[in-house]
């Protein structure tokens, strides 16, 4: 299942990052996870949260460069290898991750969010070889 | 030191008996061998035989850099290609090169024009001289090299790039004269000092030029490397480095006036202004054979003095420059227009056509930042996605400029959309 993730542009400069965290405040969007890649200049903030569309849309309306991106969250046992399992598995398969970072851990499940060259093909094989990706929803549920 | 005194020191009277007989030469040479001139003339109802003299030079009409543009590229020429020795070019508004071309005889005037200059600032044969200006389309290099190979000098050809081996060089060599752009001397000077090599240099004199500078940044190149420095001046389409130059007095730069004549105009008006007034700088080449102009407007603001100079030149001398018409900045040497960035800029799909310019001396060097905005469809989620798209538009702007931009994405909407007046542009150095 292909999850979306938020994805907003962000100037390198102070207070910025507070912005944006303040637009989705205001409309009560909630963040489940986040990732921020940065650049001297520039940050790139990548967001899972209850309302993608809706984040999407208010980000959009107070002049934000946003969108929203197609990721995989896949769950995991939370024990030692199971992430090094995973990606030998897509490595093995032709598969490149362009980033990933975690998502949530419970008990002795725990879910990564990753971007790979080919989504569809990396969301395939992880669900023939029994790995569960999650939806938004499901990842509201988890 | 003097270089063609005869020249240079002439009284008024003989040089504008000189500059009389030269014009109407000059203007029944184009009127025969120029379709432009010839119809721009007629269109004015004008014949050769209506210029009888320099004071009837206001009557012939102007020639701007649009005018080269729109010949491009030998339209303007006077004589067939194969009386052309060489060409050079320099940028033009929009992307498209202003081509010059040189006949042989135009090549030794130059070198004539730049041998004074040098004279002027006190090189001479016993000198070692670095040039320091790129060699190629732009004039700095070659136009440089001739005139110092002229007067006899020990001319080294270092081009520009590699500062390092420049610096090897002067200090091997002793090196004792450079002709390079003000703001590369003054970054030579601050690798010489950070490596506390100054004391090791044998520099006397620098001729620097090809972008405007002020008294300030001469006198701080002056103390630092404790040498004399001079500014000489010239534009591609007149002939280029060489067209004036200062002397050990500073007080304006001596125009090769028996070659190139100047005029100030008010350039609302268009009429001649008095002797030390500001307006636009017109040239009249007298002796071109390749590529003459007639009352080229050069865009620049400065004044001209008339009076006899404390050295003993009677040339007229123009001032210090004081801005531009029109809005060329010159970085780095090279002449860039707004205009073609914002061509440049429009080749590129994944931008919107907004764009900011900052240009800046860092180190003594001219940086150009070029802020862009994404556009929206194009956005990627993945660093290497935008730095990919950086360097697109950081190499389509090098193409079109032929200089190095940095290019920084901004957010949305940071940019001016004002239309017509927006400012595209922010200097931060001080150059006037």
């Amino acid at each position: 299942m292909i999850a979306k993730q938020l994805s907003v542009f962000i100037e390198n400069r102070q207070g910025r990052l507070g912005e944006v965290l303040e637009v989705l405040k205001e409309n009560k969007v909630n963040i489940i996870s986040l990732s921020l890649a940065d650049t001297t200049e520039y940050g790139l903030l990548r967001l899972i949260v209850n309302n993608p569309k809706l984040g999407k849309e208010k980000l959009s309306d107070n002049g934000f460069s946003t969108m929203l991106t197609d990721v995989l969250a896949v769950k995991i046992a939370h024990k030692s290898g199971s992430l090094q399992g995973l990606l030998e598995l897509l490595s093995k398969n032709g598969i490149n991750i362009e980033y990933m970072y975690g998502l949530s851990i419970d008990g002795d499940v725990a879910s990564v969010v990753l971007k790979a060259n080919d989504l569809q093909k990396a969301d395939e094989i992880l669900c023939k070889n029994g790995a569960e990706t999650l939806s938004n929803e499901q990842i509201l549920n988890f | 030191m003097i270089w063609n005194e005869t020249k240079e020191c002439m009284s008024r009277d003989e040089m504008t008996a000189l500059q009389s007989k030269r014009l109407v030469k000059l203007v029944d040479y184009v009127y025969h061998n120029v379709e432009f001139y010839r119809k721009k003339m007629q269109s004015k109802g004008l014949l050769p035989s209506d210029i009888k003299g320099i004071e009837d030079v206001t009557k012939l009409p102007f020639t701007t850099k649009d005018d080269l543009r729109d010949n491009y590229p030998f339209g303007l020429f006077a004589v067939p290609n194969s009386e052309i020795v060489r060409v050079h070019a320099s940028s033009g508004t929009t992307g498209k090169a202003t081509v010059v071309g040189y006949t042989r005889r135009d090549l030794d005037i130059w070198a004539e024009c730049v041998a004074r200059c040098f004279t002027m600032a006190g090189i001479s044969k016993n000198d070692i001289m670095q040039i320091g200006y790129g060699y190629g389309l732009f004039t700095g290099g070659l136009g440089a090299h001739y005139g110092a190979e002229k007067i006899g000098a020990m001319v080294v050809p270092q081009s520009t790039g590699n500062s390092k081996k420049l610096i090897t060089m002067m200090l091997d060599f002793g090196a004792t004269a450079i002709a390079c752009t003000p703001s590369y001397l003054l970054h030579i000077a601050e690798i010489l000092e950070e490596e506390n090599l100054l004391d090791k240099v044998k520099l006397k004199t620098a001729v620097c030029g090809a972008e405007p500078w002020t008294d300030k940044m001469r006198i701080e190149l002056e103390n630092k490397l404790h040498i004399h420095a001079h500014d000489i001046y010239g534009l591609s389409e007149v002939m280029g480095p060489g067209v004036a130059c200062d002397c050990e007095f500073h007080k304006g730069l001596h125009v090769c006036e028996d070659h190139f004549y100047p005029e100030i105009i008010n350039s609302s008006t268009m009429q001649p202004e008095k002797d030390n007034v500001l307006g636009e700088l017109v040239f009249t080449t007298f002796t071109k054979e390749g590529l003459p102009l007639i009352r080229y407007r050069t865009k620049d603001l400065t004044s001209i003095d008339h009076t006899k100079c404390e050295c003993g030149r009677t040339s007229a001398r123009i001032g210090k420059f004081k801005g531009r018409v029109d809005d060329m900045l010159i970085i780095r040497g090279v002449n860039v227009f707004p205009s073609q960035v914002e061509a440049a800029l429009l080749e590129v799909q994944e931008i919107l056509p907004y764009y900011m310019i900052i240009v800046d001396r860092v180190d003594n060097l001219d940086t150009m930042e070029i802020q862009v905005e994404v556009n929206e469809k194009y956005f990627a989620d993945e660093i290497k996605g935008l730095e990919s798209l950086t360097k697109k538009v950081a190499h389509t702007v090098n193409q079109a400029l032929g200089l190095n931009a940095k290019i920084k994405i901004v957010e949305p909407h940071t940019i001016d959309r004002a239309d017509g007046k927006a400012v595209h542009v922010i200097d931060k150095r001080k150059l006037y």
